[in-house]
C-alpha cells in the first residue's frame, strides 16, 4: 500500500533533502526519538555550581528551560554565558546535573552538539574563508556530507539576509553582518536547540530588528527551541515565551513572561515633587515595590486589594506633590527589577 | 506552494556520525594550503634535492665510470638531512597559523561548538602539517628508492638493506611528528601566526647555537641533547644503523625528543578549549 502524501521521486539526486519546517504537524524531531515531547523540557539543570578559579560564576543554579524561545536573562556577569558554555560543555561544573534535549551533557556532550546551534557572543569565524565556505565548512563539522552542506549554507545565508554577500570574506564584514553569520553558521545543520548569546550586540537598530524578527520566526514559525541570552530586556520580551532572570550566578526568577509579568493594571508611572528617597521609603513600608526608569519616573507596583487612591493619600500625609501618575502594564523590566532587587 | 521558499527548511539527509569532523579540519587546511603560489613554489622547490639524487641515480647506474657515485645508505641518510632544511620552512609555513589563527579568530568555540573532541581538532590540524611535511621527506626518500630500483633493474640494493624501507618512514615520521607537535603546541600559545613563527625558528637557532657554544666549551659533543635538530640527527643515526655523529647516549636524545612531544601535547591539553579561563 501506497504511503499517503507521498512525495514524488526527486528526479536529481544533488537535490538537498529538504523540506519546509511545519511545527503544527510534524513531530518534533525524527531523527532522535529521544527528544523531548513538547510538554518536556529542553534543557535541565540541578544544583549546578560553575567556578572560574576562586569566583563562583554559578551557585546551585536549578533551572528549566522549557520547548520554545527562552529568555536567559541577567546583567553583565550574572552567568548566563558562563551557563551556556557549560551546557555545551566547554566548562565542567563544580557539581550538578545538566540535560540537554534529555542528555546528560557529562555523558553525551558529541551527541548533545550534533543537535546544539550555538551563535557565541564575540566575533567568531574561521580565518581565510567566505561566508559561503565557512558556513559549508560548519554544516560538515557537524556531520552533512559536504554537497548537502554546501546546499544548506546557501539556503540559511539567504534566510539570514546575507545571499548577496555570501561570496564575501568573512573578515571584510561588519559588526552586523557577523552576527547574522553567526547566526547562519549555527543554524546550518538544522539544530533542535539554538544557544543564541547576545545575538544583537553591536548591530544598528535596523539590523537589530531585523536580527530580532528571524530570531522570532526561528521560534515560533518554524518550531526551532531557542535559549536567548540577552541583558536586553525588549529582546527577550519581543522574541521570547518563557525567562529564566539570573543574577550574581544564581536563578532569581523563571516562568512564563506572561505569569511573571502579572496581572496588569498595578502598577504605575510615578513623579512626585519632594522628598523622593523618603516617600520611597514610606511606599516599600507599605508593601509596595518601586524601582527607577531611565526618565525621572518610578515604577511603583501597588498591591492586590490597593489602588492609586493610597498613593495620593501616603503622598498627601509625607507632603509629597503627584506630579504624575499613570496606570501602566507591567513589563519584563518591572520583572527583572523585581527579581534582582534593583532599585 | 512558492517555486522556490528562501525561508528556513529543515534537513532530513543523511549525517556522519561523530568521529569524523578530523578529516574535514585536515582536507579544509591541505585545500587552502595548496591554493597559495608561494608555497607550491617552496614544495616545488623542496623537490629540487630529490631531482640531483635521481640524476645521480640514473648516471651511477648507466654508466660505469662514475660508480662512486652509486647509492648508499649513507646516501638516504644524507638525504633525510637535507630536506630538514625544507622541514623546517614547510613547518613555518604551514604550522605558525594553524591554531593561532583560529585563536586570534575566536574559532576554536565554533569548532568545539560542533560534535567534535579536542582531540579531533588537533588531529585535523597534525594531519595538514604533516601531509605536508612527508610531501617532502617521505615520499620523495621512497621515490628514490623506487627509482634506484629501476634503474638498476634489480632488487639487489633493497634486498641488501631491506631495514632501509622501514628506517626512512621511521625516520621521517620521527622528524614529522617532532615538528608537526612542536609547532602545533607553539601555535596554541599566541594569536600571531607571525610570532608563532619566530618563536619555532628562535627555538631551533638557539637550542643549535646553545650546542655549538657548549661543545666549544667542553671539547665535547655529549651536551647535544641541548639542541633540538641534534637530538633528531642523533635518532635518526641509529634509526639508519650508523654510527651517532655526538657522543651523547642515542638513549638521551631519544628520550628529549620524546619528552617534547609529551610537552607539546600537554601544552595542546591546555590551549585547545572553548573557553579561555584566566585566573
Amino acid at each position: 500500500m501506497e504511503p499517503r502524501n507521498q512525495s514524488p521521486p526527486d528526479p536529481n539526486p544533488l537535490t538537498p533533502r529538504t523540506e519546509p519546517r511545519n511545527p503544527r504537524t510534524e513531530p518534533r524531531n525524527l531523527r532522535n526519538p529521544g527528544t523531548p515531547e513538547p510538554s518536556s523540557a529542553t534543557v535541565e539543570l540541578e544544583n549546578v555550581s560553575v567556578s572560574y578559579g576562586r569566583n563562583r560564576a554559578m551557585r546551585d543554579v536549578t533551572a528549566t528551560f522549557r520547548p520554545g524561545a527562552v529568555g536567559l536573562l541577567g546583567p553583565n556577569g550574572a552567568g548566563k554565558s558562563t551557563m551556556l558554555k557549560a551546557l555545551l560543555g566547554f566548562l565542567t561544573p563544580d557539581q550538578g546535573l545538566m540535560r540537554v534535549l534529555g542528555l546528560d551533557v557529562a555523558k553525551a556532550p558529541l551527541r548533545i552538539r550534533a543537535r546544539l546551534g550555538y551563535m557565541p557572543e564575540s566575533d567568531a569565524h574561521i580565518p581565510g574563508m567566505n561566508a559561503v565556505s565557512f558556513v559549508a565548512y560548519c554544516g560538515q563539522l557537524a556531520g552533512l556530507p559536504a554537497v548537502d552542506a554546501m546546499q544548506r549554507a546557501h539556503e540559511v545565508l539567504y534566510y539570514v539576509g546575507l545571499g548577496e554577500a555570501r561570496y564575501r570574506n568573512v573578515e571584510t564584514y561588519s559588526s552586523g553582518m557577523k552576527q547574522r553569520i553567526k547566526l547562519a553558521q549555527a543554524l546550518v545543520h538544522d539544530p533542535d536547540l539554538l544557544f543564541l548569546d547576545e545575538p544583537t550586540n553591536g548591530m544598528d537598530p535596523k539590523g537589530r530588528q531585523e536580527m530580532l524578527e528571524l530570531i522570532r520566526d526561528l521560534a515560533h514559525n518554524k518550531g526551532v527551541n531557542l535559549i536567548l541570552s540577552s541583558h536586553l530586556l525588549p529582546d527577550v520580551e519581543y522574541t521570547c515565551d518563557h525567562v529564566v532572570v539570573m543574577d550574581k550566578g544564581a536563578v532569581v526568577a523563571q516562568g512564563p513572561i506572561q505569569d511573571l509579568k502579572g496581572p496588569g493594571g498595578r502598577v504605575y508611572e510615578l513623579r512626585v515633587k519632594g522628598d523622593e528617597v523618603a516617600f520611597v521609603t514610606v511606599l516599600r513600608g507599605q508593601g509596595m515595590e518601586c524601582h527607577g526608569t531611565d526618565e525621572d519616573v518610578m515604577r511603583v507596583f501597588v498591591p492586590d486589594g490597593q489602588d492609586q487612591r493610597l498613593l495620593f493619600e501616603l503622598a498627601a500625609r509625607h507632603g509629597v506633590q503627584v506630579r504624575h501618575l499613570k496606570p501602566s502594564m507591567p513589563t519584563l523590566e518591572d520583572v527583572f527589577a523585581k527579581a534582582v532587587g534593583e532599585d | 506552494m512558492p517555486i522556490h521558499d528562501q525561508s528556513y527548511r529543515r534537513y532530513a539527509g543523511p549525517r556522519d556520525e561523530p568521529g569524523h569532523a578530523w578529516t574535514v579540519i585536515a582536507w579544509a587546511g591541505i585545500r587552502s594550503m595548496i591554493t597559495k603560489r608561494m608555497f607550491i613554489g617552496l614544495l616545488i622547490f623542496a623537490w629540487i634535492p630529490f631531482i640531483v639524487r635521481a640524476v645521480q641515480t640514473y648516471i651511477a647506474a648507466n654508466f660505469p665510470q662514475a660508480s662512486m657515485l652509486q647509492p648508499t645508505v649513507e646516501t638516504y641518510r644524507e638525504f633525510i638531512d637535507q630536506q630538514g632544511a625544507f622541514v623546517f620552512f614547510v613547518t613555518i609555513y604551514v604550522g605558525a597559523g594553524l591554531v593561532a589563527n583560529d585563536r586570534r579568530a575566536n574559532a576554536l568555540q565554533i569548532y568545539l561548538s560542533k560534535p567534535l573532541m579536542r582531540m579531533e581538532y588537533i588531529a585535523g590540524k597534525l594531519m595538514v602539517l604533516g601531509t605536508f611535511l612527508l610531501l617532502v621527506t617521505w615520499l620523495p626518500a621512497m621515490l628514490l628508492l623506487l627509482l634506484q630500483t629501476a634503474f638498476a633493474g634489480s632488487f639487489a640494493f633493497v634486498r641488501g638493506n631491506l631495514y632501509l624501507l622501514p628506517a626512512l618512514t621511521l625516520s621521517t615520521l620521527l622528524q614529522v611528528l617532532v615538528a608537526s607537535f612542536t609547532m602545533l603546541a607553539l601555535s596554541s600559545l599566541s594569536n600571531s601566526s607571525r610570532y608563532v613563527a619566530v618563536l619555532y625558528a628562535g627555538a631551533v637557532f638557539f637550542t643549535e647555537a646553545m650546542f655549538g657554544v657548549l661543545t666549544a666549551i667542553t671539547g665535547s659533543t655529549a651536551v647535544s641533547w641541548v639542541s633540538f635538530s641534534a637530538n633528531l640527527a642523533q635518532v635518526v643515526d641509529v634509526v639508519f644503523r650508523l654510527t651517532p655523529r655526538y657522543d651523547t647516549p642515542w638513549i638521551v636524545s631519544l628520550l628529549v625528543v620524546v619528552g617534547l612531544v609529551v610537552l607539546s601535547m600537554s601544552v595542546l591539553e591546555r590551549r585547545v578549549r572553548g573557553v579561555e579561563v584566566v585566573t
